[in-house]
């Protein structure tokens, strides 16, 4: 194993960190997914929280501004029984100079077990653990453009609950995927568990040039994407994304590729349709959809919970192996 | 090494246990938990044997107090049991009791789901070698006082014990 996935693996493919899902191969992902649902029905109970990261010090380093993901890591700590810090850098320390590696000496240095984290340069969380004392795990919660591991297992998570093994499925993923770490993510991971259809529909402006190398059939319109696929993707447009004229208007991009009740009959029947949040209702998504019954979407935030749980659980059991 | 594989000695076990268990519930029907998985055979064994409803099913594996040691060991399994406890009266069952902290994590799972009003032991093997305080209220067979090495049910069907051939 070289590349990327072979920092967050250990020589016998064990997962030490969760840094990418580029690389991690069938029977590791399933594993994951498989953990997560037994942390998904411990979620069923009157008392939510179960012992396993008892004294365990978690640490959430969120170098860019994120409400939802790092609550989504704070409760599956919590919940797991780990003590949590979540430490917002903007506003710490690197605002005074400190260097990312003295930051990650000091906090280090007050025992933590475990980095979440999030940054808007993509690689960081790579340096990170390169860098961190062995039996300290790190997660990626988003890394720039580059990768959101974490999403894309729960994406999984839920395409396997409601379809069925990926290895049968076509998927295709709407909008901007050039700026998405979470599309990125999502393909690679969809690879890993050998799906055999995945699409990529968008303008041109929104589509990376390199789609084909990793064997994504790229569409310009919903028509001719949409036809057959079991499970609908959409991404969520980022303002920015017009004012730097790649696209014309909100309105136009709603009117081209915005998911409406007409459009996902394009789609097989019963094909779900899923967004990693916060939804633009008129933009990505009509009303309809949002509200519909083919609309997965709060339950991705459910199995978000579960799976940043077992991803916590595995990455720490496995630094615990390697401390023994 | 050799090793036993004995059918009849966990037939007789099942037999004594069921036959206490239905002495001691005259009065009541408990609501039967039985521990993943050899726990859950017996208690299924039980309720059959007696008429009552299926059993409820508890997986241990994220209670157990030696992740510190061992990490984490994921059954692959999901818990069945009913929305709350309050109040009720509930017969555990395990297979095999050894050191008792499977029970003593039992517990804890058990207390997650609400307040039981009472809480029995049924174990079909006591093996010894205890290291909480912790001892069957019924109880199929005892392996000895002095524990035995290893041993281990199998099953679901038929169910049976083996243990180092000494």
């Amino acid at each position: 194993m070289h590349g990327p996935a072979a920092l967050q693996l250990t020589s016998d493919g064990r997962l030490k960190h969760l840094l990418t899902t580029e690389g991690l191969q069938k029977p590791l992902i399933t594993e994951l997914l498989d953990t997560a649902e037994t942390f998904l029905s411990s979620q069923g109970q009157p008392v939510k929280k179960v012992p396993l990261l008892r004294g365990k010090t978690v640490v959430n380093l969120f170098f860019e501004n994120s409400t939802r993901t790092r609550t989504t890591f704070d409760i599956a700590a919590h919940r797991l029984s780990a003590d949590v810090v979540t430490l917002d850098i903007r506003t710490s320390s690197a605002s005074k100079g400190e260097t990312l590696f003295d930051t990650l000496k000091n906090l280090e240095a007050m025992q933590a077990d475990l980095f979440v984290v999030r940054h808007s340069a993509g690689g960081a969380p790579f340096f990170i653990a390169n860098r961190v004392t062995p039996n300290i795990a790190v997660i990626n919660a988003g890394d720039g453009t580059h990768a959101h591991p974490t999403q894309a297992l729960l994406d999984l998570m839920t395409i396997r609950k409601h379809k069925g093994d990926p290895e049968n499925l076509s998927v295709a993923i709407i909008g901007d995927l050039k700026h998405s770490r979470v599309a990125r993510s999502l393909i690679h991971g969809l690879r890993g568990m050998s799906c055999p259809d995945i699409r990529a529909i968008g303008p041109g402006t929104l589509l990376p040039s390199d789609l084909g190398h990793l064997g994504v059939r790229t569409f310009h319109t919903t028509e001719a994407g949409l036809s057959g696929v079991d499970v609908v993707v959409l991404l969520r447009l980022q303002k920015e994304r017009m004012s730097n004229a790649l696209l014309p208007s909100e309105r136009e991009f709603f009117n081209l590729y915005g998911m409406t009740e007409a459009r996902l009959k394009l789609a097989r029947d019963n094909a779900i349709v899923m967004h990693p949040g916060p939804i633009n209702r008129g933009v990505e998504i009509a009303n309809e959809v949002a509200d519909g019954r083919q609309a997965v979407i709060l339950d991705q935030v459910t199995n978000g919970i579960a799976i940043r749980m077992a991803v916590m659980a595995m990455t720490l059991s496995t630094q615990q192996g390697a401390h023994s | 090494m050799h090793e036993v594989r004995s059918q009849r000695a966990t037939e007789n076990a099942l037999r004594n246990l069921i036959n206490q268990v239905d002495n001691a519930y005259h009065r009541g029907t408990p609501l039967v938990v039985g521990i993943h998985t050899g726990g859950a055979w017996v208690a299924t064994r039980l309720c059959e044997a007696l008429q009552w409803n299926e059993p409820a099913m508890l997986d241990i594996s994220l209670y157990r107090d030696d992740f510190e040691t061992s990490g984490l060991k994921r059954s692959g399994t999901t818990d069945r049991m009913p929305q709350q406890l309050n109040g009720e009266n509930i017969l555990l069952i395990d297979d095999v009791l050894f050191t008792g902290r499977t029970i003593r994590a039992a517990l804890n799972v058990l207390f997650d789901y609400g307040r039981p009003g009472t809480i029995d032991l049924g174990i079909l093997f006591d093996r010894g070698g205890r290291e909480l305080p912790i001892e069957p209220t019924f109880l199929g067979e005892s392996l000895g006082e002095e524990g035995v090495e290893r041993c281990k049910l199998v099953g679901p069907e038929p169910l049976a014990l083996i243990t180092p051939d000494s």
